[in-house]
């Protein structure tokens, strides 16, 4: 009975959530100048790699180095299917484009699920090489895997157009796709973490050899948390490409994953609600503290503006954060956790 | 007989861990599996879940061979296990932990999950229901809600009895459940063994060195001594059997 009725609460706090999020994507895209409403289009799709990347190295606990590589394939999807044919062969200069390559052609949100399922798919079959080995010896093998894509999309050219990378990606990308896209990326990946998936994903990170004793077949769990991870990384990838209108390998660096890491890292390893505040912290933030590059005076001392400041000052922060709150922003918790603690105070 | 070890030898290496040892468990019993440390005992435990291959000899449940098949597949058969040293996952509920223990009874796809289509409300509710009536044998029901490592020593045994029991086992192995617990405590997990043994209809396999303990619960016992079987039967066979209190307490003629 009691249960039933924290449950209905719950259930009116979550769709209120939605309710908000999905009116501010609309408020914002009617609001907002070019500048605001692209820094949020960059926030929503990090929000997207951010939650997913945390499926498999938070919730599942396994410390993996790859999303660079799937956002990498999703973007190189997306671009493909949806730059015509004209455009690309005047743009391919290293070598013509092969002829499947200008046949395959797709609406945009085709081009986006089409995305997500390769890069599903390359996760799948990854898998079983990849979880033969735990710890630190999959941080390896997974970084390689990003290093990986990147040498394959710059050495055939043919696909890829090489390092001269594509442009004039025609620009779909605005608020109703990435908020709409990030607003269901965080319902579905919520979804399987209060499920058994979700249980059994955090009982592999707990303890694995305890969870296989339960009768949870560990690997297919891992699989599972990757492949899940996988294909929202890709459909990310693909709305980042279109956002940016132009991609080449350059773009999808290690530090891209590094960048993933310090968002989940800094908002809490296991949170979704971190990752989202995680996003917003180091994106927005970044943003923001641009005016540290510039020139300044300050109480009658002029400085020279110094390109990199914020970086500097970022990393500072970050340094801080991480001596304060060890655990992150909020650590384990989700936002529900702390509804919870206030009805205990009262 | 539900359980059979039949000639089982298993070596690391040089080193013979167990050297052919057979014994057989019937339904419904109490089995004790003791011995000094270093015996083999919790060897032979990880060779029943399927954690170590045997390098000779048989493990059949039921009259089938299991040696060979997966950890978490042999789960699904039915023997679950406990740990000696506590292994609960720390992060997560008393509730959760149980729930883990269902986890391939629970059959909604990952898809239904996602979706959160009504077989995934279906079934939640289901084990869910089953997991408080677990707990509600184990009287632990009243912690559902709390982090398990927030427990005391005690309650988290149950916590991992309670799991192992969610994995709807016909066969629970326990490794030195009353480890760590005082005399009134002991007492009590072994009543505790006899209810469950009623309520669940399940058989139970259990290491113990408490020997009061092991004389109170057990039917049969089998005693280990550096992998070797030295004595097997009646549990007041065992305690005046010489080579046992040999093993355990040494061998005065010659010290």
């Amino acid at each position: 009975m009691i249960e039933d009725k924290i449950f209905t609460n719950q259930r009116l706090i979550n769709l209120a959530i939605i309710v908000t999020a999905i009116w501010f994507t609309w408020f914002a895209q009617n609001t907002f100048d070019e500048y605001t409403i692209r820094i949020i289009n960059n926030v929503a799709i990090f929000i997207i790699l951010a939650v997913s990347y945390n499926l498999i190295n938070g919730i599942t606990g396994q410390f993996s180095l790859e999303p660079n590589g799937f956002v990498a394939i999703g973007a190189y999807v997306t671009a493909i299917l949806i730059v015509d044919a004209d455009t690309m062969l005047y743009q391919y200069d290293i070598e013509d484009p092969s002829a499947w390559i200008l046949a395959m052609q797709a609406e945009f949100a085709w081009a986006l699920l089409f995305a997500g399922i390769i890069s599903a798919l390359v996760a799948l079959s990854l898998s079983f090489p990849v979880f033969r080995v735990r710890g630190d010896y999959l941080a390896i093998v997974t970084l390689g895997f990003g290093f990986i894509i990147k040498i394959l999309a710059i050495n055939n050219p043919q696909i890829t157009n090489g390092s001269l990378g594509i442009n004039d990606i025609p620009e779909y990308s605005n608020l109703y796709w990435t908020g709409g896209i990030a607003i269901f990326t965080v319902l579905a990946i919520l979804n399987i973490i209060y499920s058994k998936y979700g249980r059994a994903m955090k009982a592999v990170r707990d303890d694995e050899d305890a969870a296989t004793a339960m009768g949870v077949n560990t690997f297919k769990i891992k699989t599972y948390a990757f492949t899940t991870s996988a294909f929202f990384e890709g459909v990310g990838g693909g709305l980042l490409a279109s956002l940016l209108t132009s991609i080449s390998p350059d773009l999808f660096t290690f530090f891209l994953t590094f960048q993933l890491l310090i968002i989940i890292v800094l908002g809490g390893l296991g949170s979704t609600t971190g990752a989202i505040l995680g996003t917003i912290f180091v994106m927005a933030g970044l943003e923001y503290m641009r005016f540290l590059d510039e020139p300044m005076s300050f109480m009658g001392i002029e400085t020279d503006g110094t390109p990199g400041m914020r970086m500097v000052v970022f990393s500072l922060i970050l340094i801080f954060v991480m001596l304060f709150a060890r655990e992150g922003l909020v650590g384990k918790k989700e936002l529900k956790d702390f509804f919870k603690k206030k009805k205990a105070d009262k | 007989m539900i359980l059979e070890v039949c000639n089982v030898t298993k070596k690391f290496g040089g080193v013979t861990a167990i050297k052919d040892t057979s014994f057989s468990v019937q339904a419904k019993e109490i089995y004790g599996l003791i011995g000094p440390n270093g015996a083999g005992k919790t060897t032979m435990f990880n060779i029943i879940t399927g954690n170590y291959e045997p390098t000779e000899g048989d493990i059949k449940f039921h009259g089938q061979k299991i040696n060979g098949i997966k950890p978490f597949k042999i789960v699904h058969r039915g023997i679950a296990r406990t740990f000696q040293n506590i292994r609960l996952f720390n992060s997560m509920t008393v509730m959760d932990n149980v729930l883990i223990g269902f986890d391939y009874q629970a059959t909604y796809t990952y898809f239904e999950a996602i979706f959160r289509l009504p077989r995934f409300f279906k079934e939640e509710r289901r084990v869910r229901k089953r997991a408080i009536e677990i707990m509600e044998v184990l009287d632990i029901a009243q912690y559902a809600d709390e982090q398990a490592t927030s427990l005391s020593y005690g309650q988290q045994r149950k916590v991992e009895i309670a799991r192992a029991l969610a994995a709807s086992p016909q066969l629970l192995l326990l490794d030195e459940p009353a480890a760590g617990m005082n005399p009134q405590e002991t007492h009590e997990l072994a009543e505790l063994f006899f209810k469950i043994r009623d309520e669940f209809d399940i058989t139970i396999l259990l290491i113990e060195h408490d020997m009061k303990f092991v004389n109170k619960l057990c039917d049969r016992v089998m005693v280990l001594d550096y992998g070797k079987t030295i004595f097997e039967g009646d549990i007041k066979d065992a305690i005046k059997d010489e080579e046992v209190i040999k093993a355990y307490l040494g061998d005065f003629k010659h010290a």
